[in-house]
């Protein structure tokens, strides 16, 4: 019910391109990862799509172009968690979550006892009952990456972005909010498109790929076919093995010494 | 893949809240309205009592204990045995209650405005004077007391007021444009810069003139100190429309307010257009800070610190910080003016100084003990 169109969108800051004719369908319900080196365009897209900066094409949810909504009604369709958000830290987690209701809210309202529910819901479903009147400033990293998918899940948008959703975080904590929107994807029907850095976690949780270079898609598909270490010594310039677990089919990519060889 | 999911709209509202989590935020939320409710009722006291102090206390009159009884017996249906004489109630009522009722006003107008100018650049060292109201009221002002004393003395109003008024919202929109022309709109940082250099300018050529008209300086600079004395119901009047205006505009914003906290980008994916209403609290907050400014002159430092004082006990969102900022702001400075009456008796020691004076102890000192509790 909330499919994402993406017909020849382009990006340039001040002429120079930064994505070039990316068209793709994402499904409702679907989640695509992102890839491709530093400055090919994967957050320039993200940051497209939620409208904060101006592209060419056709953006479209359900045959609702973007371009003709009015700013609330974006936000209520799309929830975007930024790569580095701006954390106040004295700001309490439940004035944050509640920050989210604001597509909601009139322009001179506020928040209504059904807001404060939906809150209640998400603090509930992301176990974090007890910080609710905690400081986001005595939070530790990870605990404030669930309470910024929080505030973004407080939106009720059917479709989520995820912009490196876990660069800041160690392993642990990766898996952990992997797993959450994971979780999330299975309960609400979420469509949630990620940017990733990690190639292996981005194969093993997310239904599909694009990989971008310098603006444009280079591959597009299941991790299978688009991990591949011929491609990645081409794309990042890296020299890397892939190996496919013959159990569950899981791509793993491993960093080799050495160059490149392509 | 899961598609089996129903909408989220029905789905994330569901029995998955545990009665549990649903309690907590009922208590967090009642929590923080008897919390509000507390600091909004210790303001209105703190003012009350500031403006009961402010009317008591001055040369002449009746004795000072007297003042508040008099008080009562002018409210309807009331009638206390004060003692106070006619002609010593008409101190009170011409003389000392303009100028207190004029402090009250300039007072919480600076400091809701330079709350709000906080909020929206998420700065918090600007004052209601960044973008250039004080600078430009500052100019108009000495153009009129020096070149334009000429040509307005037979007038039958002075327009000193009227022109520094212009002058200072003029100035803030020169800021605008300027900034906003270097790409200001997206980011408030262009616009704090484009103020400096706005303010600068203005104040060199502020500097200019009164370096060739040296027989006004002194009158000029009593202008531009800041003063609540001499100050009348007219003044009152003049300002009282825009001060009620703007912090009507600044009170409907403060949930705006605490979306701007968490970034630009982040407010604009939230559903708020930024630059709208970026320019609707900027507008609003110079508007108040023209109107007073052009009466009362520069007064500096409430601006900038009675919403951090304010943030520092009562915490930082703006739906307290606003009404606070006028309450504390507007009791402060008729307390900070009873002292300036007071220390040099009979000479008036300038109302900026005591602000000041006064101020930044108190802040350091709120900044210390928070930095160690928390």
């Amino acid at each position: 019910m909330s499919a994402l169109t993406l017909d020849a969108v382009e990006v340039a800051y001040g002429g120079r391109p930064a994505v070039t004719a990316f068209s793709d369908e994402i499904a409702s319900g679907e989640w695509v990862g992102l890839i491709g080196p530093n400055g090919a365009g994967k957050s320039s897209l993200l940051r497209a799509i939620v409208g904060l900066v101006p592209s060419a094409g056709r953006i479209a949810v359900d045959e609702e172009a973007l371009a003709d909504l009015e700013p609330r009604r974006r936000a209520q369709l799309i929830a975007y968690v930024p790569q580095e958000p701006l954390i106040p830290d004295d700001m309490s987690v439940f004035e944050y979550v509640l920050l989210g209701r604001t597509p909601y809210v009139g322009y001179f309202g506020a928040e209504s006892a059904h807001d404060r529910r939906v809150v209640a819901s998400v603090i509930d479903r992301l176990r974090l009952g007890e910080f609710a009147q905690r400081f986001l400033g005595s939070l530790s990293g990870g605990e404030r990456q669930r309470v910024v998918i929080a505030r973004a899940l407080a939106q009720e948008a059917p479709i989520l972005l995820l912009d490196e959703p876990t660069s800041a975080l160690d392993i642990g904590h990766q898996q952990q909010a992997l797993e959450l929107v994971t979780e999330l994807r299975e309960h609400s029907g979420l469509t949630v498109i990620s940017a990733m850095h990690d190639l292996t976690l981005a194969g093993i949780y997310t239904d599909r790929l694009v990989m971008l270079d310098a603006g444009r898609i280079v591959a597009a598909g299941p991790a299978t076919e688009v991990l591949t270490a011929e491609r990645l010594g081409e794309v990042f310039h890296v020299c890397v093995t892939v190996d496919v677990d013959p159990d569950d089919g899981a791509v793993v990519v491993v960093p080799r010494r050495g160059f490149p060889v392509t | 893949m899961s598609t089996t999911a129903s909408p989220v709209d029905t789905d994330v509202v569901g029995e998955a809240v545990t009665s549990d989590v649903m309690a907590t935020v009922d208590e967090v939320v009642a929590t923080e309205r008897r919390r509000e409710i507390r600091w909004l009722l210790i303001g209105a006291v703190f003012l009350v009592v500031a403006t009961i102090v402010g009317a008591s206390i001055g040369p002449a009159g009746p004795p000072a204990w007297r003042v508040p009884l008099a008080m009562l017996d002018h409210l309807p249906f009331i009638s206390v045995d004060s003692g106070v004489s006619d002609s010593e109630w008409n101190i009170i009522w011409q003389i000392r209650m303009p100028r207190v009722v004029l402090g009250v006003l300039v007072g919480a107008m600076l400091s809701a405005a330079g709350a709000g100018y906080q909020g929206v650049f998420r700065n918090p060292l600007v004052d209601p004077y960044l973008l250039g109201a004080a600078a430009g009221a500052g100019l108009g002002a000495t153009l009129m007391l020096t070149t334009g004393r000429d040509v307005t003395t037979d007038w039958p109003i002075d327009p000193v007021q009227l022109v520094a008024f212009a002058f200072a919202l003029g100035t803030v929109a020169i800021t605008y444009s300027v900034g906003a022309s270097f790409g200001g709109r997206r980011s408030g940082a262009t616009l704090v810069l484009a103020g400096v250099a706005v303010v600068s300018f203005a104040t060199a050529v502020q500097t200019f003139i009164l370096q060739r008209n040296l027989d006004v300086v002194r009158e000029v600079f009593q202008w531009i100190l800041g003063r609540l004395s001499g100050a009348t119901w007219t003044d009152v009047a003049t300002v009282t429309p825009y001060v009620a205006v703007s912090a009507m505009v600044l009170m409907l914003h403060r949930r705006h307010l605490d979306v701007f906290r968490v970034g630009d980008d982040e407010a604009a994916t939230l559903g708020v257009s930024v630059r709208r209403t970026r320019l609707v609290i900027v507008i609003a907050a110079t508007l108040g800070t023209a109107a007073v400014v052009s009466v009362s002159g520069l007064i500096g430092f409430v601006g900038l610190v009675v919403p951090h004082v304010v943030r520092l006990m009562a915490g930082a969102s703006y739906r307290l910080v606003i009404p606070l900022s006028l309450l504390f702001g507007g009791g402060f400075l008729v307390l900070a003016d009873v002292l300036g009456r007071q220390l040099m008796s009979p000479a008036e020691t300038p109302i900026g100084v005591i602000t000041a004076f006064i101020g930044a102890p108190f802040f350091i000192y709120l900044l210390r003990t928070r930095q160690v509790a928390g």
